[in-house]
C-alpha cells in the first residue's frame, strides 16, 4: 500500500532534479566575495550629463587608462600588491591585485571632447556629457 | 530604478548594544597585514578618505582605525547603476602587548591607509643559543 504510493510519488516528482534544482538555486543566490569586480563602479545621471566614481584606492591615476567609444566608457589598468620579501609574510591579504579592464555602458552617446576625470582620495570621477546629435530634438507645433 | 549589487564592500559590524552617533552606513575596508622583520604593516582600502578624516585610537589592546568620508557623491541625481555603497569605514583589531606605541605611524594616500606598526625591542626574534650540557 505504501510502497504504491510512494512509486506513484516518484513518478510525478523527482526528487533528484529537485535537489540539483536546489543546488543550482543556491549556487546563484552565492555572494561571490572574492570574484567581485575590481573597481567598484558607480553611474549617476542628470539630465544630459553622467557622472561615473570608481573607487580605485592606491591607483596612481597616471596609470589608469579612459577611453570613451559611442555609449561605453572602458577603464584599464592594474594595481599591483607589495610583494612579501624574506623573512617577510602576509597574515591577510584581502585588498584586490591584478590588472582590470572594466567597461560602463551609459544610456546615450558621450560627447568624447568634453570627458573629464578628476581624482581625488582614491576615487576617480569622469564626467561624460551627452552627445549633441544624440540629444532629444524638441519639436515645436505649429498651429494652424 | 537602480541596480544595486553591493558585493564590494562589507558594513563593519558593531558589538551588540553599541550605536553609531553618526547616523551613516560604515563599512569594513578590506586589509593587507604584512610581518616584517621589525615591524607591522597594515594597509586598508578606504577610498574617499585622507589624512584628516581617519582616526586611529588604540585603547588597551584594540586598534580602532575609523575613516570618514563626505557624502558629496549622493548628489539631486539619481543614481543610474551602483556597485558600491558610500559610508564610512570602520575595523578593529585587537593587538599583542609587544608593540611600541608611540612609534605607530600612519599615512593616507590616494585612498589607502598604511599603517606601520614597530614591535618593541622584546619582542623581535632573537636568536637563543643552545648550550651543550654538561
Amino acid at each position: 500500500m505504501i510502497w504504491s504510493d510512494i512509486s506513484r510519488f516518484n513518478r510525478t516528482w523527482d526528487p533528484w532534479s529537485e535537489l540539483d534544482r536546489m543546488q543550482r538555486l543556491f549556487r546563484d543566490l552565492a555572494v561571490p566575495a572574492a570574484a567581485a569586480e575590481f573597481p567598484a563602479v558607480n553611474v549617476w545621471v542628470t539630465g544630459d550629463e553622467a557622472e561615473v566614481t570608481i573607487e580605485l584606492p592606491g591607483v596612481d591615476p597616471k596609470d589608469v587608462d579612459i577611453s570613451v567609444v559611442g555609449k561605453t566608457l572602458t577603464l584599464k589598468g592594474s594595481r599591483n600588491p607589495e610583494e612579501a620579501k624574506d623573512e617577510e609574510s602576509y597574515h591577510r591579504r584581502e585588498r584586490w591585485s591584478g590588472s582590470f579592464n572594466r567597461a560602463v555602458d551609459l544610456p546615450f552617446l558621450i560627447n568624447a571632447n568634453k570627458v573629464e576625470a578628476r581624482f581625488s582620495k582614491g576615487i576617480l570621477t569622469i564626467t561624460l556629457p551627452r552627445a549633441e546629435e544624440d540629444k532629444p530634438k524638441k519639436i515645436n507645433v505649429i498651429s494652424a | 530604478m537602480a541596480t544595486t549589487r553591493e558585493l564590494q564592500k562589507k558594513e563593519a559590524e558593531m558589538p551588540d548594544g553599541v550605536e553609531r552617533t553618526r547616523p551613516r552606513k560604515a563599512y569594513t575596508p578590506s586589509v593587507d597585514i604584512l610581518e616584517k622583520k621589525d615591524e607591522i604593516v597594515v594597509t586598508a582600502d578606504m577610498p574617499g578618505t585622507d589624512e584628516r578624516s581617519v582616526d586611529i585610537s588604540l585603547e588597551k589592546n584594540v586598534l580602532t582605525i575609523y575613516g570618514m568620508t563626505d557624502p558629496e557623491q549622493q548628489k539631486a541625481s539619481r543614481p543610474f547603476y551602483a556597485e558600491y555603497g558610500v559610508g564610512d569605514y570602520q575595523r578593529a583589531f585587537t593587538i599583542s602587548e609587544e608593540i611600541d606605541r608611540d612609534g605607530i605611524k600612519a599615512t593616507v594616500k590616494n585612498g589607502v591607509l598604511r599603517l606601520v606598526l614597530p614591535k618593541a625591542q622584546a619582542a623581535k626574534t632573537r636568536k637563543i643559543e643552545v648550550q651543550a650540557g654538561a
